[in-house]
């Protein structure tokens, strides 16, 4: 053991619920300052996202973008690379789904568009992270700031193809036409009727999803690719001595990362609004960075964080409903906050905890 | 008692040894009064007590050294008394009074000043404002400045410490950062001046022309405090000596009253001979030969200049040389980590061209190459890591150790539980962190690694740096059988007993040069004079080193 | 013909310099902020902030003055939120940039409605709320002076306070950097803290006033977008303006001078694009008015990748300081 070291416990249960706990307060002293009860928030918020099946579809829904997004974010992680262009590749992510779906869909099925949405927006997502991922590599230009100025420009690039190369003839939203059956992923509403879900989005997307955690987690903890990855991320030198090339894992680890990312656009595009839009990513690839670290960069983590996450999105609507004054920018601030507390403020409590429970432990040197 | 003294002084800075200096030094230690006072000075870090009721009497005018070995706790007490971390308990006095030093700024108020193992320095300021940086008159810079080039030149007088000052840190060879930081204590009027590990990045003769400042220092009246672990340093250049031992204070002595292996049983608690029982080697065919290898670092400086030699299977070759003539480039380059400009290496009867050579790592561990790097924290080893994981780094793509795609977890663990009783490594846990494992458990968890793969080719960095002196004798030994099972090894380490002890062949560089060879006996005085620089006479006429 | 040109020329420097006000203001925010090694991408929430205390405060008292002091209010305290993570508790400064660019989005709209139930806006601002144009002495009499004329009338002249203030704060913050005992601290503690701490200076202190200069600056531009620029505030008013001025502060390699030219040319790209927008430009045709947006990100990203110079960023830049065991 080495010196302050908490018990494990501690540091995986402990800490984390503590910092959550705090950004829920804050949260809760933000909504008594507006004149509500935070109490009857949270019934809200429950009441919205888990409080029936169709609610929890919702939040479902939404946790699988942050799924997605925290994954993307979280595999960086490991190779010690900040990817906080989620947000832009999503985004281009979205217009390989939308290739794939406005040429198939009005001759396949469903099931056939799907490994052609998938392919594509993991590709197009890639590509949109291949350039901060050699520069950082090759050149050394930080994939932080990199990674930033692509989300502008893919706001940018976005914008004007959907202005114009893609928008649909004689509409003046900026959007493509809407997708056949044959670019429309089953709600799960369609595969188990009886279940009660309504008119809530959740469809098949939640489980490319969970089958994008298992191989993560193969990934990284199974494969000589994976070890390579987190040797990297832990100790760059030691990695070049052990034969690793750092150009190698920073492309690769980000081509990864921004696949990841881009698969979100099928559960916006292909499983919800059929049809290629602007701004459909709105704060998602932001999020997911909130998800890495509330799941400390570790699939089983990220899925309960991103449902988290999801209660909130879903949860926070009904509360906008119910309590006008909270808006949905409440949820805006519980993010920033759970960032801050579960992200910025990490280490906050570790001085008190570590006092606590460090003299009980047996001293060795 | 005398003679081990001037020893020393013979070998490290010359002959011109000036007694006159030493025995008022002693006279003044007799009289004078204390400078600083430490009193059951107590610190620990979590678990780990790194100071243990510390008393410390540091006589005004003295050049008084603190020696131990790595991890004995002689940083943690000057950082103490330099403001850097509050002593748990204990009492400082400085000029007989009662301090506490809160913070550096205090230091520096009481006329403490410290020169650290790592310069504190702006590489991208000049000379000048890094001796202003907090010692400005004012909220405006120009008369600070101003005042401090003025005062600069007096030193410069005074002292004989000459640096331009409107250089750039960058710009400077390390000789003269190390004069820069001298120059900061003095301008902020230090009346005690502590030097941690002072020399580790010197030459001989650089070393040589410190203890000269220091000397200097001395005769006008300040007190030096001398931090080193290196027992020459020591016996040339301090009036009192002080010995720690796993953050104990275990000796103070007179310098003139002790000797070397006095001093380095103290050191370490018994006694200790660096002696490695060996046969004679019986080298054969050389499996590793380099031909005018040059590497350039990343500054552009040539670091590795022109270098040939060999090593045979079956023998030891040693590289020897003070810190940061590029021996470390030189390893890198062969282990396949750092590219050469030019130059050509042969690995087992093959020939590679290193100046177009694109080989990484991996690829010269696919030539039966291993490699125990210098430092084991940067490049050894992942301290986040499980000691079954590291068992694997750098071999993880071997068949041996993964299925396809995949690690074969169970063949990996299998393979460390059987390196960790080979290996005698402590505690016997390979799921445990390597953070937790003790310097000399690190050490063996690295040389398990390289040597069970069997290399033909062992590169050897500092095998020993940081080590308990249990492993070390565990290490050497391992090394030898290695040799002793016909491979050939090349080794680097900056301590020259660990060279004598274990070398068939000594290699001395200097300068990124190889400027000399020696064979298994070499005279330490001459390999002494050849890292510093000297010329080799013996050698001039039958060329490079091979 | 040339005369026309001229005209346009002059008209779109004039919209450059009101564009390059926000955008130079955040730009010598982070200046500070990074060069003490505290890197902040949370310029645009603490922008979004002072932009709404600014608009809020300047509306309920309807005076400009006591609204810019408001956005500076907040836009620190914001500093001081990003300083408490990265400085006293060392986190990661990337996570507490966007923490803060998070609750800004959020608190300011979630404020704005509960106090004003206008969608988040503040309120259109009343007379005196808002920092109004300066006509410099003799702006009329010699308009028509050719070519000095225009420049000193319409280029220089009639632009509000905080512009000037700007454009003054470049040579100011130059020599805060070069010639006093602050800015040696400053540009040393991002080089290497372990020196400022050896000399007996605070890295905590000299770093909490770094990022307090940071929010003082940061709320000066937020108050230009909302009591200068516009007359009030509006939802997600900085549309991405921090991190313009993140990227110019690159581009500017952490210079004052630097900066004020890349937050021109910056604000010239802005400037150009609006008044040539839906215009055929000769040879070219028409260029979609989402390349120049997208054009300071693509200069900057060419700049971080070495093909235009170098941008080396303070060495000690977003790492926390750790008095390290030896």
């Amino acid at each position: 053991m080495t010196a302050g070291q908490l018990p494990r416990w501690v540091d995986l249960g402990l800490i984390p619920f503590l910092n959550l706990a705090a950004a829920f307060l804050v949260s809760g002293l933000v909504v008594l300052l507006i004149g509500e009860n935070p109490l009857n928030a949270v019934y809200y918020l429950l009441l919205g996202s888990v409080g029936s099946v169709e609610g929890f579809g919702y939040t479902l829904f939404y946790a699988t973008n942050f799924i997605f997004t925290g994954l993307a974010v979280a595999v960086a992680f490991h190779a010690g690379l900040f990817n906080i262009g989620g947000e832009g590749q999503a985004y281009i992510g979205g217009l390989g789904v939308a290739f794939a779906c406005l040429a198939l869909d009005q001759y396949v099925p469903w099931y056939v568009t799907l490994p052609f949405a998938v392919v594509g927006s993991a590709i197009m997502g890639a590509a949109w992270a291949l350039i901060p991922g050699w520069l950082q590599a090759a050149r050394g230009s930080h994939v932080v700031i990199t990674t930033i100025m692509f989300n502008f420009i893919a706001a940018a690039l976005m914008g004007y193809l959907l202005n114009s190369v893609m928008k649909k003839p004689g509409s003046m939203q900026l959007e493509t036409r809407t997708f056949e059956d044959g670019g429309r992923l089953p709600f799960l509403n369609d595969i188990f009727p009886s279940a009660g879900f309504g008119f809530a989005p959740v469809n098949l997307s939640l489980f490319i999803a969970l089958i994008a955690c298992g191989l993560v987690w193969l990934l990284i903890w199974r494969t000589k690719l994976g070890f390579e990855i987190r040797s990297f991320g832990a100790n760059a030198t030691a990695a070049v001595y052990a034969g690793i090339s750092p150009v190698r894992i920073t492309v690769i680890t980000m081509l990864i990362s921004g696949g990841l990312a881009g698969m979100m656009a099928i559960n916006e595009i292909m499983g919800s609004q059929h049809r290629l839009l602007t701004d459909f990513v709105t704060g998602y690839g932001f999020v997911g960075i909130a998800v890495a670290l509330m799941g400390r960069a570790h699939p089983v983590g990220i899925i309960l964080a991103a449902i988290l996450f999801g209660m909130l999105y879903q949860g926070g609507a009904e509360l906008s409903f119910e309590m006008p004054s909270i808006t949905r920018d409440m949820i805006i601030v519980i993010q920033g906050l759970v960032i801050l507390f579960a992200g910025a403020l990490e280490y906050m409590f570790r001085p008190a905890l570590i006092r606590m429970f460090a003299p009980s432990r047996p001293v060795s040197a | 008692m005398e003679r081990a003294r001037s020893d020393g002084r013979t070998l490290l800075i010359g002959a011109n040894d000036n007694d006159n200096d030493k025995v008022s030094g002693l006279g003044e230690r007799m009289t004078g009064t204390a400078a600083i006072e430490l009193k059951n000075i107590n610190k620990s870090f979590g678990p780990v007590h790194a100071n243990k009721n510390i008393d410390l009497v540091v006589k005004k005018g003295s050049i008084h050294g603190i020696i131990g070995e790595n991890g004995a706790g002689k940083s943690t007490l000057m950082s103490i008394l330099y403001g850097f971390y509050q002593a748990d308990n204990g009492d400082i006095l400085v000029d007989g009074k009662k301090v506490t030093i809160p913070d550096s700024k205090a230091a520096i108020a009481m006329g403490i000043g410290m020169v650290h193992q790592h310069f504190m320095l702006v590489d991208n300021f000049s000379v000048l404002e890094n001796v202003v940086l907090g010692a400005e008159d004012s909220a405006m810079l120009a008369g600070g400045l101003s005042r401090a080039r003025t005062e600069l030149k007096r030193l410069e007088e005074e002292y004989e410490l000459r640096v331009d000052p409107d250089t750039l840190i960058q710009d400077l060879p390390v000789g003269l950062q190390q004069r820069v930081e001298i120059l900061k204590a003095l301008y902020r009027s230090a009346e005690v001046l502590i030097l941690d590990e002072p020399t580790g990045v010197l030459t001989p003769a650089e070393a040589d022309h410190l203890f000269k400042i220091l000397e200097v220092l001395k005769n006008e009246g300040k007190t030096v405090l001398l931090i080193t672990h290196k027992l020459r340093e020591i016996m040339a250049a301090t009036d009192t000596v002080s010995v720690m031992r796993r953050g104990e204070m275990v000796a103070t002595v007179a310098t003139a009253d002790t000797s070397m292996a006095q001093l380095a049983e103290l050191m370490v608690g018994r006694s200790v001979l660096l002696r490695v029982d060996k046969k004679p080697a019986e080298p054969k065919a050389p499996v590793l030969e380099v031909d005018n290898l040059t590497v350039t670092d990343s500054r552009g400086v040539q670091v590795v200049k022109d270098v040939s030699f060999n090593v045979r299977a079956g023998e030891i070759v040693g590289i020897a040389g003070v810190s940061g003539n590029g021996q470390s480039e030189l390893m890198e380059t062969l282990a396949g980590i750092r590219r050469a400009t030019r130059g050509s290496m042969k690995i087992n009867g093959e020939t590679i061209d290193m100046g177009s050579s694109t080989l990484d790592a991996a690829d010269m561990r696919a030539k039966n190459m291993g490699h125990v790097p210098e430092d084991r924290h940067r490049m050894g080893l992942i301290n986040s890591f499980s000691e079954y994981e590291n068992s694997i780094l750098g071999y993880h793509r071997d068949p041996a150790y993964s299925n396809g795609l995949f690690l074969d977890l169970g063949a990996i663990k299998k393979n460390a539980v059987g390196e960790i009783e080979k290996y005698d490594i402590r505690p016997p846990n390979p799921m445990l962190k390597t953070a937790s494992f003790s310097g000399g458990n690190q050490q063996k968890i690295v040389l398990a690694r390289e040597i069970e793969r069997d290399p033909e080719v062992l590169l050897v960095g500092q095998p020993t740096r940081g080590v308990d002196i249990g492993a070390i004798e565990f290490i050497h030994r391992r090394i030898v059988e290695l040799r002793d099972a016909g491979k050939g090894i090349l080794l680097v380490s900056v301590e020259l007993d660990e060279i004598r002890a274990l070398s068939d062949r000594v290699l001395i560089m200097f300068d990124g040069k190889i400027v000399g060879e020696r064979g298994e006996n070499a005279d330490e005085g001459e390999l002494g004079l050849l890292m510093a620089g000297v010329e080799d006479k013996k050698n001039a006429v039958e060329g490079d080193a091979r | 013909m040339f005369e026309m040109y001229f005209q346009e020329l002059i008209l779109t420097l004039d919209s450059t310099l009101r564009l390059a006000t926000p955008l130079l203001l955040a730009c010598l925010a982070g200046l500070y902020s990074e060069r003490s090694g505290i890197v902040d991408i949370g310029l645009e929430g603490k922008m979004l902030g002072a932009a709404f205390g600014a608009g809020a405060v300047a509306y309920v008292t309807g005076n400009a003055f006591l609204g810019l002091a408001g956005g500076i209010v907040v836009s620190v305290g914001l500093a001081l939120l990003h300083g408490f993570a990265s400085i006293t508790n060392r986190g990661n400064q990337i996570v507490s940039g966007v923490a803060i660019n998070f609750l800004a989005a959020g608190l300011t709209v979630l404020l704005g409605q509960y106090w004003f139930s206008q969608g988040g806006r503040t309120p259109s601002l009343p007379q005196g709320g808002r920092f109004l144009d300066i006509t410099f002495p003799f702006a009329e009499e010699i308009r028509d002076i050719p070519y000095l004329g225009p420049v000193y009338s319409d280029l220089l002249s009639g632009h509000n306070l905080l512009v000037y203030v700007a454009f003054l704060a470049v040579p100011l913050t130059w020599w805060v950097l070069y010639r006093t005992r602050f800015g040696l601290h400053l540009r040393a503690v991002g080089e290497n803290p372990a020196a400022v701490d050896t000399a007996g200076i605070s890295v905590t202190w000299l770093r909490y006033r770094a990022v307090i200069a940071c929010g003082f600056f940061c709320g000066l531009a937020g108050s230009a977008l909302s009591i200068a620029l516009a007359s009030g505030f509006i939802k997600d008013m900085t549309a991405g303006k921090g991190f313009i001025a993140l990227a110019a502060l690159i581009f500017a390699k952490w210079k004052p001078v630097n900066a004020m030219l890349a937050c021109l040319l910056f604000g010239f790209l802005d400037a150009f694009a609006l008044r040539q927008q839906g215009k055929e430009l000769p040879l070219i045709g028409e260029v979609p008015s989402q390349f120049f947006q997208a054009l300071p990100y693509i200069l900057t990203v060419i700049l971080l990748a070495g093909f235009i110079g170098k941008a080396i960023p303070p060495k000690a830049a977003g790492v926390p300081y750790l008095k390290e065991r030896t």
